[in-house]
């Protein structure tokens, strides 16, 4: 049954089970970001979920921002290197974004999607079609926007649609930001790993937000 | 590859605390990761540099007399975290403001401009001046793609200096530009470092090719050359140094009568009897142009672990950058006393 809104609380058990499920993936990631890049991501990323479970584990918050603002955090305070920062951005500035809310609906995760997106592409000066994690997320946070008026289970379920998309059409990018730009051509066939990790997230979102 | 280490996740926490044992008082350990003067004093202009470990001793070992007022240490090989850049911030403001000094790398430029973004919403002005002095990682065009390498060390040097004289924040910042756009590098790699945590080699190549213009990390430069002896290939790399400074329209061609600072560096392995061959060969380069050697730099200050090779810097003074230079400083990394070499 689609589920109308999340809760501070169920918002912070999704982030958990998004905690978990990448700190499971590190060696998807692994072998992603080896293909491409220096081989860390997976190692990083699985760093920052397990500063992730610390920070919500048996907390709580008083709105939904902050529970995202502090996984944002605990990302960028554990990760250190581009991702920590890009990924500490992403979930810093969709958390502020929303202000006091106290749910999440379709129209919360349109706007943390949107301004989280928009600070990634401002930090790291990267745009659609450079293959990186900005490939699944600005088509995940466009997705949201023609979404927002659904249940949060049925946006989320979309915009997870979209990321996954974006991230298999990032195969075909040629790199052009982040370590993997020196490979040019040689880049083609593999997904970006950054790409890999947003899709990952969103759908573990969704999952927890239709079961 | 035999290491001295004990837990690999703990490699640079390890060497920090060792780092500040080494200043015995002098400085301390702040926050997370940060090295700190013990005394600085109220009003002044704060400079803060900082970056990955396992470059030692830069740029941690730039923290001294004259020097950086502090260091935001990164793990091995990776940018600080923004919490880190904040902690060394709070730590080294004085009320007058704070310039971050450090390499252009992507994932130093984001933590640092998240720190300054934090420290603004403290009340602490930062202003940023990045390093971007290898000339073979992007043309003059592009500068803002650039790596900062060797070039650092005097360029940390001079603003050191400034940083002791100046009353604001915006004085500092244009000494350390100037400096920046003064100072170029061009470097070699012959074998890579090993990465602490894994052993595993920093990069590939074949025995018998070097890296031209390769980064500290093994980034890609102008290409793989076969070994050649220092006094063919010296004059190939600084040829370099001398094209871009001719092409770069922000600043005049190296002429006959310029004076310059030359540093001599090596990447770990390469040893002082190489470093003082390729010095020799540099020296007679530069002064068959005309360029006269102000000062001088010779050793491994800016590092990767074991990594074989080796860079030639060069910083063009005037009048103000002298007098920068000439004050004495003193750290772990490097001492020199009152004046130059030769003066």
């Amino acid at each position: 049954m689609a589920k109308e809104s999340l809760s501070i609380n169920e918002v912070r058990e999704m982030m958990l089970a998004v905690a978990d499920k990448i700190i499971e993936a590190e060696p998807i990631l692994t072998d992603a970001d080896r293909a491409l890049g220096d081989g860390d991501h997976g190692v990083g990323m699985e760093r920052g979920m397990n500063a992730v479970k610390e920070a919500l584990a048996g907390r709580e918050f008083p709105t939904v921002g902050k529970v995202f603002m502090g996984v944002g955090m605990a990302m960028m305070s554990s990760m250190g290197g581009a991702s920590g920062a890009l990924f500490g951005t992403l979930f810093r500035a969709g958390g502020k974004a929303i202000g006091d809310a106290s749910t999440l609906t379709g129209k919360e995760l349109a706007v943390i999607l949107k301004e989280g997106t928009e600070g990634v592409m401002t930090r790291g000066e990267a745009k659609p079609g450079d293959k990186t994690m900005v490939d699944a997320l600005f088509p995940a946070a466009e997705k949201a926007q023609e979404v927002a008026d659904l249940p949060v289970s049925e946006a989320l379920a979309a915009a997870a649609g979209a990321a996954a998309a974006g991230r298999d059409a990032s195969e075909g990018m040629v790199a052009t930001k982040g370590r993997a730009k020196t490979l040019g051509e040689n880049s083609l066939g593999k997904p970006d790993a950054g790409a890999v990790s947003v899709a990952i997230i969103l759908a573990t979102m969704s999952d927890y937000a239709s079961s | 590859m035999k290491k001295l280490i004990n837990d690999p996740l703990k490699v640079a926490d390890e060497l920090v605390e060792g780092l500040v044992d080494a200043y015995n008082g002098e400085c301390r350990y702040v926050g997370t990761r940060s090295i700190v003067k013990t005394h600085i004093p109220e009003n002044k202009v704060a400079l803060l540099v900082g970056g990955g470990s396992g470059h030692e001793p830069i740029y941690h070992g730039l923290v001294g007399r004259n020097l950086a007022d502090g260091a935001a240490c990164g793990d091995i090989f990776a940018a600080p975290p923004p919490n880190i850049v904040l902690e060394a911030t709070e730590a080294v403001d004085r009320g007058k403001g704070v310039l971050y000094l450090y390499g252009n790398y992507a994932g130093d430029v984001m933590n640092f401009d998240i720190g300054a973004e934090l420290a603004d919403d403290e009340g602490i002005e930062v202003r940023t001046v990045l390093i971007w002095d290898d000339v073979c990682s992007a043309p003059p065009a592009q500068k803002q793609n650039r790596r900062g390498i060797a070039g650092l060390v005097p360029i940390v040097k001079i603003a050191g200096a400034a940083s002791q004289t100046v009353t604001t924040l915006a004085e500092l910042e244009a000494v350390a530009k100037k400096a920046v756009l003064q100072t170029r590098s061009v470097g070699v790699s012959m074998a890579p470092g090993s990465i602490p945590a894994t052993g595993k080699p920093t990069f590939d190549i074949d025995p018998d090719m070097i890296g031209l213009g390769m980064g500290i990390h093994g980034e890609p430069g102008v290409g793989e050359i076969p070994m050649a002896p220092a006094d063919e290939l010296t004059p190939r790399m600084l040829n370099y140094l001398f094209e871009d400074f001719e092409k770069d329209d922000e600043v005049a061609a190296l002429a006959a009568g310029d004076e310059v600072i030359l540093f001599v560096n090596s990447l770990g392995a390469t040893t002082m009897m190489e470093l003082l061959i390729a010095l020799r060969a540099a020296k007679k380069c530069l002064t068959g142009k005309g360029i006269k050697i102000y000062d001088v730099m010779v050793g491994p200050l800016v590092t990767c672990q074991e990594m074989s090779g080796i860079s030639f810097s060069v910083t063009r003074m005037d009048d103000e950058l002298k007098k920068y230079w000439e004050m004495p400083c003193q750290s772990v990394c490097f001492s020199k006393m009152e004046g130059r070499y030769g003066g």
